[in-house]
């Protein structure tokens, strides 16, 4: 009996260490949940925080704290997740390593078009961002892609890399330009520039739903096909995959993800190189549960991130923006080290 | 026959010399011209006779202040500063064979500009102190990123990657300083994102031309040197270079330069990026174009701010204005070398 049935085949079951992985993430999302809620400028006690999340009636100074907390904790998880996913997304598109919205200069599209948005059609809420922000970062994407694809060789991670940069860096300039005249638009974009989920409230949460959901469901439909897609183009389109279509589709998930998080809490970056980079050394490549798990471990990420910044800034808070960089770009860096030169 | 091969040779390098020499004059005449521009234009436009009296120590009624002491020192600051970004980056770039491989993209600027913005917005410091941050920035991140990038062997490649990675850390630092900082630095720490000359004062940039003054003469002094490394380490070896001890003092000096004029001006995006090319493009090659890249920075300086202030409504800082300039030649040169494959 040398042939196997499809079911025996283990590349078609359930990745080895799933469960353990599941397990393990959705225990450190709890501890990072009721860090989040608990840390801050204020540390708040377990009978106090148990009575601000689960007995509405009372009222303390610490409960109170506990329940403003709340939202920002959600909007948290939520960007680690839509931003988890978009890295996984761009990953697998680009068959790159380290494609990450914020390494490919998507971040900085989205801030130019914002930026323009505040200056020239005086934008002031987070509701109004989002579509600029989506904007820039969609069309930015584009830019980058065809900089990065040009020549022999198809996208290697160095020329998008080299692409995200010098793209990022030639916006910023129009950025800067933009925003040096009025000073009104620069004092608002100082604080949005840093990434922060500090910002996070239940209006911010509700716009973001339905574009997360949006998102992640683009991503589960096409992990099939990108599976297909990571045993290159001849093979998929072999396969049945029509491989412009499926970039195509995927891309806009992933743009669309990371650009309302852009809008929304300001430019977090790494986080999607970390979240898919953990999951794909935990539990191998297949996108099916690659994607769902890189949404569970970017949401712990962020959500830890988030609680440290408020724990080393104390009184005041570290941006979260700032914290991700310090984990990730090491990270990058890693991961350049231990590649072959030739793959890049 | 050797002596015709001789005489194309001799010819050949007759031509070259001669173009070598054109080409540096009339680049030292456009900064001539361009430093003049400088001191005679602003609201008021002074004459060259007023100008040089002033220059003289003479009190000339209203010139004496807005010449000598706001537009001399920012011609002073844009001269030095756009000197040293073109020597560095032409350093850099010829040194690792990538116009790539430049201070701005591998974050060598922004190591010197998050330690001068961290000296100046948390620990209030003097003028000196922030001067030597801005250079011990910089130093140490070359050192960083040349040991990260160092592996089982050594590429430029891995070496952009490793300085992208390491300027994005920094650049999270400047914006969140940035963030905490009051409201009222915030246009002076501004500078320290895209560079800018105004409100240069004469006793900052001592430092500066100090440094400019001792360190480009070593560099201009190992030009041939370099010119030879860029044939590669074993090339270079055979023909006598002591390749580590030259790499050295070339690093130090170019670094050195630099981050004083980082800490004076900011980081003038693109200057040290677009110098080295422009220049080798119009001198051609076979002979040390630092010279000549120098003299581009300046220009590139001078004029873009010349171009900021007077060219709009809205006055820019030079900054703004190079970098609108920069990024498009970054991206086209990203582009040929896609399509050549040379990346």
């Amino acid at each position: 009996m040398t042939y196997k049935s499809v079911t025996e085949n283990k590349q078609f079951l359930i990745p080895k260490h799933f469960f353990k992985v599941l397990a393990l993430l959705m225990f450190l999302l709890g501890i990072s949940l009721l860090a989040s809620f608990a840390f801050g400028s204020r540390i708040v006690g377990w009978n106090e925080l148990m009575d601000g999340l689960f007995h509405p009636d009372v009222q303390s100074h610490g409960a109170n704290v506990v329940r403003q907390r709340i939202a920002r904790t959600i909007f948290c998880v939520m960007c680690g997740a839509a931003l988890g996913v978009s890295g996984a997304l761009m990953q697998s598109v680009t068959r790159n390593p380290i494609a990450d919205p914020s390494i490919l200069g998507v971040n900085t599209g989205a801030a130019l078009f914002v930026v323009c948005g505040i200056a020239f059609f005086h934008l002031s809420s987070a509701g109004q961002y989002i579509w600029f922000a989506l904007a820039g970062a969609i069309i930015t994407a584009i830019i980058v892609f065809g900089i990065g694809s040009i020549g022999s060789g198809g996208t290697t991670p160095l020329k998008l890399v080299l692409a995200g940069a010098a793209t990022s860096a030639a916006l910023s300039s129009l950025v800067m330009a933009i925003m040096i005249p009025r000073s009104n638009v620069m004092d608002q974009f100082r604080f949005w520039q840093v990434g922060s989920v500090g910002a996070g409230n239940w209006d911010s949460i509700s716009i973001f739903i339905p574009f997360l959901i949006i998102g992640i469901l683009v991503a589960l439909f096409t992990a099939p096909a990108l599976n297909a897609l990571a045993l290159g183009d001849e093979a998929a389109t072999g396969l049945g995959v029509r491989t412009g279509t499926l970039r195509l589709i995927a891309v806009f998930g992933g743009v669309l993800l990371c650009g309302v998080t852009t809008a929304l809490a300001g430019p977090i970056g790494f986080i999607g190189l970390l979240a898919t980079h953990i999951i794909r050394l935990l539990i191998g490549a297949d996108l099916r549960y690659v994607i769902p798990m890189s949404a569970l471990s970017g949401a712990v990420i962020l959500t830890i991130s988030d609680v440290c910044g408020r724990l080393l800034g104390s009184p005041g808070e570290l941006e979260v923006g700032v914290v991700t960089a310090f984990i990730g770009a090491p990270i990058l860096i890693l991961i350049t080290m231990k590649a072959k030169m030739r793959a890049l | 026959m050797i002596n015709e091969s001789m005489k194309l040779l001799m010819v050949g390098r007759y031509k070259r010399r001669r173009r070598f020499i054109i080409m540096t004059s009339i680049l030292t005449i456009i900064a001539i011209a361009l430093c003049c521009a400088m001191l005679m234009l602003g609201n008021t436009i002074y004459p060259v006779q007023d100008v040089i009296r002033v220059l003289l120590g003479e009190e000339v009624k209203g010139a004496t202040f807005a010449v000598g002491t706001i537009r001399f020192p920012r011609m002073i600051a844009g001269v030095f500063a756009g000197f040293a970004f073109g020597v560095s980056g032409y350093v850099f770039q010829t040194m690792l064979r990538n116009p790539l491989a430049n201070p701005n993209v591998i974050g060598i600027t922004a190591g010197s500009s998050s330690a001068a913005v961290f000296c100046i917005i948390i620990l209030q410091a003097s003028n000196t102190v922030v001067s030597i941050a801005s250079v011990i920035g910089g130093l140490a991140t070359v050192l960083i990123i040349f040991l990260l990038s160092r592996g089982s062997s050594f590429s430029i490649g891995r070496l952009i990657l490793v300085g992208i990675g390491i300027q994005a850390m920094l650049n999270a630092v400047i914006s969140y300083l940035l963030m905490i900082g009051q409201e009222h630095d915030i246009p002076t720490a501004m500078r320290w994102l895209s560079g800018s000359l105004n409100g240069v004062k004469m006793e900052t940039l001592y430092p500066l031309i100090i440094t400019v003054l001792i360190f480009a003469p070593i560099i201009i002094a190992l030009g041939n040197r370099l010119e030879l490394l860029e044939l590669g380490e074993q090339a270079a070896t055979s023909l006598g270079v002591n390749t580590d001890k030259t790499r050295l003092i070339l690093i130090i000096s170019s670094v050195l330069i630099l981050g004083l004029a980082t800490a004076s001006t900011g980081p003038i995006a693109f200057v040290a990026f677009l110098s080295g090319p422009i220049a080798k493009r119009l001198v051609g090659v076979g002979f040390s174009n630092v010279i000549p890249a120098g003299l581009v920075g300046i220009i590139l300086v001078l004029a873009s701010d010349l171009v900021g202030q007077f060219a709009f409504v809205a006055r820019y800082p030079v900054g703004v204005i190079t970098g609108i300039l920069g990024a498009p030649y970054l991206i086209y040169l990203l582009f040929r070398m896609n399509r050549k494959g040379d990346l």
